[in-house]
Parts: C-alpha cells; sequence; structure tokens
C-alpha cells in the first residue's frame, strides 16, 4: 500500500448528505476484475449528463457543467470536503478505488459509513471526522477563495489551513501506523499466525460443527 | 458485574487476540463469495503467492450479474450477452477451481443470491462469524451468527489470514413490542425502525432486534430484518437464538446431523443477551403503530406510512434536511404533500435478499391471486432468491398465479435490486420495490424506486399505484 505521510492539495466541496456508494461509482463499473481505472467514472451519473458505459469513450460523453467536479476551479483537487455519512450503502471497494484514482487523498466529513471508512484505510487514503462546526466553516471557506489548499500532516494529526491556522483531528493509532508505513495488514496479522492457529485448533475441539463441508455433489 | 449481550458473548468467542492500540484479530469461520468483489482479492493471494488458510470455510455463488430470463440461462455461461459480465462470472469459477473452494455456480440449482443461499444451506449457523464482500452480509444475524460485510482487501485478508482485524463496536438494542397487525411485515418494521433512527442511527453499534414482534416472525422475517440493518447504519444485526432457530437449521446440507446436531443446539441456545447485559443505546417501538411503509425518497430514512404523504421542506426546519428533500423530490418527481396513495408506478420488483425468499413469494400470490396486474404497469417482474426457491414457488403453483397475473416469473440472482445485469429501471420510471435501497440510479439510470414489503408491492402491481395491503386483505 502506499504511505500517507503529509499531503497538500487542493480542497473540493461535495455539499451533500449521505452520499452513498452507487453516488461514487455506479454498479456497471463493478463488472471490472482489475482494482484499477475507475477515476474517470467517479460520480460518474452526476457528472456525466448521460448513462456510463464501462467501455464507452468518456472524451466523447455530455459534461454536467454544474457538478463542482467539473469546475475548473477544482481541477486537481485531492482533498475531498463533504457531509454526513459519507459512503453510505454497498461495500463496494470500488468506491475508494475510484477516489483513489482520480487522485483523492484526504476526505474530511463530520461523519463516515462504517465500511466505507475501514475500506479507505486499506487503499492509502485518509478519512476524517471533524465535527460539524469545523466542517461548515470550511466548506463556507473553500467556496469563499478560489485555490484554496489544505495541509494535512498525518503523523502530526493537524490540517492546516491557507492562513495558517491549524485544526487537529483523531485517528486510530493502528491505522496511522499502517497508513504511515505503507503496511500490508495480512502480513501484519500473519505475524501472528501460531496465535491463529492455536484458536483455531481449540475452536476446532470445542465446535466441530463449523468446520468441514459437504461432499460435493 | 453485567451480563453480556449476544453481541458481546460473539465477540469472545472468536477473540484470537486483543491488541494493544484497541484492534482486534477476530476469527472467521464462514466466508461467502460472489463474483463483483473477489476478483481483485484472488488475484492479490496469487500475486503475493499466498494459498488460503482454509479453502472449507468459503462458499461461492455468482448472483449479482446473473441474468434472469430463461432464454439467456438456458445457454448457461455464454448466455451471459455482457461480456464483461460474463467475463467476471468465469472468474469467479476458475478462481473457486483453482483455490480448491466449493462453488454453486450459474447452472446449479442450488445457486442464488448469496444471502438466500447462505442460510437456506446452512451453510450460516449460530455462533459463527460471518463475511462476504456484501454490505447486506448483515442477513446471517437473523440466526445468532455476527455477520458483517466487508471490502475487498478484507475479503483477501480474510482468505489470507482466516481473521478480520476489527475494533469492538457498541451495542444497541431495538426492541418491538407487541404484535404486528394483519398486513403489516418484517419488511415494514425494519423500514420504520429507519424511519425513526435514520440510516446513521446505527454507525459505530451492533444492533440485536428483540421485543415480542421479532421473536413472533418466521427466520425468514427475521432475515428481512436484518439485512437491513447496514441501511440504518450498522454493519451487523442480530437476533437471539430460540427454537425458530434451531428448528429452521435442523436437516440442512451443510449443518450438523444427528448426535453433532443436538449438540450444536445446547450451545446455540445459549446465544441469546443476558438478562441484566448493558446495552449503550436502546430504542423501542410499539408493533402495533406500524403501518405498510413506503419510501418516496432517495435514502431509506425518507420513508412514510402508506397513510401519509409525501412531505413539504417548507415546512422542515432544519436547513441541510430541507435541502435533502428538496433533491430527493426533484429526483423522484414528486411534489410536496402528494399522498403516498396517488403515486403512479410503471414497475413492480419483487426479488433481492431482502425479500426473496419462499414466504416473501407466498405473500405476494396471496395477493395478486385471481386479480390482473394494472395497465400503466408496463413491468411487473418476481425474481427467486435462489434455485430452490423457485423450484419450491413452483411446486406450489405460485409460479402460475403470477403469470396469470401478468408478472413475469424470471430466474435467480440479484436482479434489478442493483441492475448490474440486464435487469434495470428506466430513466423516470417509478418502481415498488421490494429491495433494500432507493439510491439515486441504484435500480437503473434516472430510475425512482420505491421500497415496500412484498404484499405492498403485489397490491400496488393490481392497482398500478400505492393500495394499503390491509384494505386488500379485509376484501379477501
Amino acid at each position: 500500500m502506499r504511505a500517507f505521510t503529509v499531503h497538500t492539495g487542493l480542497a473540493m466541496p461535495l455539499d451533500r448528505a449521505n452520499v452513498d456508494t452507487d453516488f461514487i461509482i455506479p454498479k456497471q463499473f463493478l463488472k471490472s476484475i482489475k482494482r484499477s481505472g475507475f477515476g474517470i467514472n467517479l460520480f460518474d451519473e452526476h457528472r456525466y449528463l448521460d448513462k456510463g458505459e464501462p467501455d464507452a469513450d468518456n472524451s466523447k460523453r455530455p459534461i454536467n457543467h454544474d457538478f463542482v467536479l467539473n469546475q475548473p476551479r477544482y481541477k486537481g483537487a485531492s482533498v475531498l470536503l463533504a457531509r454526513d455519512n459519507f459512503g453510505c450503502g454497498s461495500s463496494r471497494e470500488h468506491a475508494p478505488w475510484a477516489l483513489d484514482d482520480y487522485g483523492f487523498r484526504v476526505l474530511i466529513a463530520p461523519s463516515f459509513a462504517d465500511i466505507f471508512f475501514n475500506n479507505c484505510f486499506k487503499n492509502g487514503i485518509l478519512p476524517i471526522v471533524l465535527d460539524k462546526q469545523t466542517v461548515d466553516q470550511l466548506f463556507k471557506e473553500v467556496e469563499a477563495n478560489e485555490g484554496y489548499q489544505l495541509t494535512v500532516d498525518l503523523p502530526a494529526q493537524t490540517i492546516t489551513k491557507p492562513d495558517g491556522s491549524t485544526i487537529s483531528f483523531e485517528v486510530d493509532a493502528f491505522r496511522k501506523h499502517c497508513l504511515l508505513n505503507g503496511l500490508d495488514d495480512i502480513g501484519l496479522t500473519l505475524e501472528d499466525a501460531d496465535a491463529i492457529s492455536a484458536f483455531e485448533s481449540q475452536w476446532r475441539e470445542k465446535s466441530p460443527w463449523y468446520f468441514g463441508t459437504p461432499a460435493k455433489s | 458485574m453485567a451480563g453480556k449481550t449476544l453481541y458481546d458473548k460473539l465477540w469472545d468467542s472468536h477473540l484470537v487476540k486483543q491488541r494493544d492500540d484497541g484492534t482486534a484479530l477476530i476469527y472467521i469461520d464462514r466466508q461467502l463469495i460472489h463474483e463483483v468483489t473477489s476478483p481483485q482479492a484472488f488475484e492479490g493471494l496469487r500475486l503475493a503467492g499466498r494459498k488460503p488458510w482454509r479453502a472449507d470455510a468459503n462458499l461461492a455463488t455468482p448472483d449479482h450479474n446473473i441474468p434472469t430470463t430463461k432464454a439467456e440461462r438456458s445457454r448457461g455461461l455464454e448466455g451471459i450477452i455482457d461480456p464483461v459480465s460474463r467475463i467476471q462470472v468465469k472468474t469467479l469459477d476458475a478462481n473457486c477451481l483453482e483455490f480448491g473452494i466449493t462453488e454453486l455456480d450459474m447452472n446449479d440449482i442450488r445457486q442464488g443470491i448469496v444471502h438466500v443461499v447462505g442460510p437456506e444451506q446452512g451453510a450460516t449457523l449460530p455462533g459463527m462469524t460471518i463475511v462476504c464482500g456484501d454490505s447486506h452480509t448483515s442477513t446471517h444475524g437473523a440466526l445468532g451468527a455476527l455477520a458483517h460485510g466487508i471490502g475487498t482487501s478484507e475479503v483477501e485478508h480474510v482468505m489470507a489470514t482466516q481473521c478480520l482485524i476489527q475494533r469492538k463496536m457498541k451495542n444497541m438494542l431495538i426492541r418491538v413490542d407487541g404484535q404486528l397487525n394483519p398486513g403489516v411485515t418484517a419488511k415494514d418494521i425494519v423500514l420504520a425502525i429507519i424511519g425513526e433512527i435514520g440510516t446513521a442511527g446505527g454507525t459505530g453499534y451492533t444492533i440485536e432486534f428483540g421485543g415480542e414482534a421479532i421473536q413472533s416472525l418466521s427466520m425468514e422475517g427475521r432475515m428481512t430484518v436484518c439485512n437491513m440493518a447496514i441501511e440504518a447504519g450498522a454493519r451487523a444485526g442480530l437476533i437471539a437464538v430460540d427454537e425458530t432457530t434451531v428448528n429452521y437449521i435442523k436437516g440442512r446440507p451443510f449443518a450438523p446431523q444427528g448426535e453433532m446436531f443436538d449438540r450444536a443446539a445446547d450451545y446455540w441456545r445459549t446465544l441469546v443477551s443476558d438478562a441484566d447485559a448493558h446495552f449503550d443505546r436502546v430504542v423501542v417501538l410499539d408493533a402495533a403503530d406500524i403501518i405498510p411503509q413506503v419510501t418516496w425518497g432517495t435514502s431509506p430514512e425518507m420513508v412514510a406510512p402508506v397513510t401519509g404523504e409525501v412531505p413539504d421542506p417548507d415546512l422542515e426546519t432544519d436547513s441541510s434536511r430541507a435541502s435533502n428533500i428538496r433533491q430527493a423530490l426533484k429526483y423522484m418527481g414528486l411534489k410536496p404533500r402528494t399522498p403516498i396513495r396517488d403515486i403512479k408506478l410503471e414497475y413492480v420488483f419483487i426479488g433481492s435478499c431482502t425479500n426473496s425468499r419462499i414466504e416473501d413469494l407466498r405473500a405476494a400470490a396471496a395477493v395478486v391471486k385471481g386479480r390482473k396486474v394494472a395497465s400503466n404497469i408496463e413491468l411487473a417482474m418476481v425474481v427467486p432468491g435462489s434455485g430452490l426457491v423457485k423450484q419450491q414457488a413452483e411446486a406450489e403453483g405460485l409460479d402460475k398465479i403470477f403469470i396469470e397475473a401478468g408478472l413475469e416469473w424470471r430466474e435467480p440472482g440479484c436482479s434489478m435490486c442493483l441492475a448490474m445485469n440486464a435487469d434495470q429501471l428506466p430513466a423516470g420510471k417509478h418502481c415498488a420495490s421490494t429491495s433494500n435501497r432507493n439510491f439515486e440510479g441504484r435500480q437503473g439510470f434516472g430510475g425512482r424506486t420505491h421500497l415496500v414489503s412484498p404484499a405492498m408491492a403485489a397490491a400496488a402491481a393490481i392497482h398500478g399505484h400505492f393500495v394499503d395491503v390491509r384494505d386488500i386483505l379485509l376484501e379477501h
């Protein structure tokens, strides 16, 4: 996994609550068996005016110029400012893959849906929860100031605004450690292989009915 | 010391290692696999040269991309017209073969929606931990199993290590007291709960559903309730084990048999929250107050009783809530204060992991029997949850009842719930759907979904608009 330490980038506001993972990446793009290439279809139903298809030439599709992602001032944005319950719905990891592939590295919202939140950390994306008032204030400042950039410092757990003031944020210690070092958590878990095997043998002894499957018919 | 909740018991019995940083390794008994969220996980194993930790803990079946017409299905894999979908289904077959995982493939009579198949096969058992790369894995909590939806990285993690890295969630109890009125179903209970606590109400919690109305539900009804725990924000829903649970499991192919079953059942009966267990939050509903529910907006929390009306954003004092309502009404093409019963429909979809089991189909058939679908309904379809559900329904003659009434009788799969296959709701059309999500574009680009129970969807098909199914049942 790509490590995350300090990131400075242009902020883009997505002023909408309960953005679900269907909104982030519609189902037709989930047919891919790869983990890359989803960025061009991020927010597809809002970014374009027609219906997207996996094999379409996206450069020829009609653009929805009203959608925030298409506004020239937000071109190259890498910090997404969002509202409550961002990432709700389906567990599709294609949602963080699409955000990442587009170039978003940091997400800031008052709350995230559990599965999505977890999926972000597996892909080198940092989702940050801030209180509602702070997020409201950031929305105001981003909208009022073109070229509004934020610097997110994971080791220090701070966000620095263009005026130099900082906001601190919380992050789970284990997730922080994995992000900072770009750790593959399968490798980490396998360091405990002996503990897993020991657990498994006593569990099999105690509850043999959870082991084995019927012969294939 | 306070007693333990059911969630506490399931967590404690699967705790491999508690780490100092608050995370824990939790042992996973069963992983269910489908074609959409697994290819990248198998690819990850291959690239790292890893093997599944325990292949027999996994069970796979394709469901999301599977066509539902007889013409397509009779041609097997080659009948999948979309080449991208076909590759995904073939990739699942190849991966299961390569990694030694049991798969109920698309031509197997036992194939179906993964959350219908698991319990039906007895692959879901009380006391298990279960994961699947699908948010509706919460369904399996109905059997007293701790079941989470996970992302693809975690699918790979569980394949490789048989564990999930987790932080313990908080405990919530949702108690539904008393008895439901006739015509009110498990679906109405869960929609009413989501209307009450909101789609983020359960975030960070495992929700246990309890109370007389929940205990009175059949296993299938309980699955409907737990299925939509995720729509209330909770990754896992739970219902205590009782004789309904134990009887449901008996004799299923993957379940223990004979003396082993009796031993297992003795243990399963302990899987209830202790009387003095502590819940961080308790929500109480009265079953008698629940009226058949219909969603009017683009989030499952945007729900009203069928006797109610679409809200007026101008009457909403919270400005962000008012703007959400406006956005939803614009997408849905609805005017404020429209009576729910006046919402006209063009499509009806009866199916999905929420409501495609035999009792759902019986409830829908009972309503349409001897009647005809209204002329403004362009397509009404019934998609059974598995090949075995389909077989059972046909043995009972339900297929004929649907076909005579003018509904299409399809082959099993996820179908129009998420519209990854050819079954899509066209733009601007209103659909009465027994599925679980009414998000923008969920059932098809521009499609307008209204979530309801199977009986309500069937009644809507006959009338061409929403009606209170309780009135119809009175006529019968």
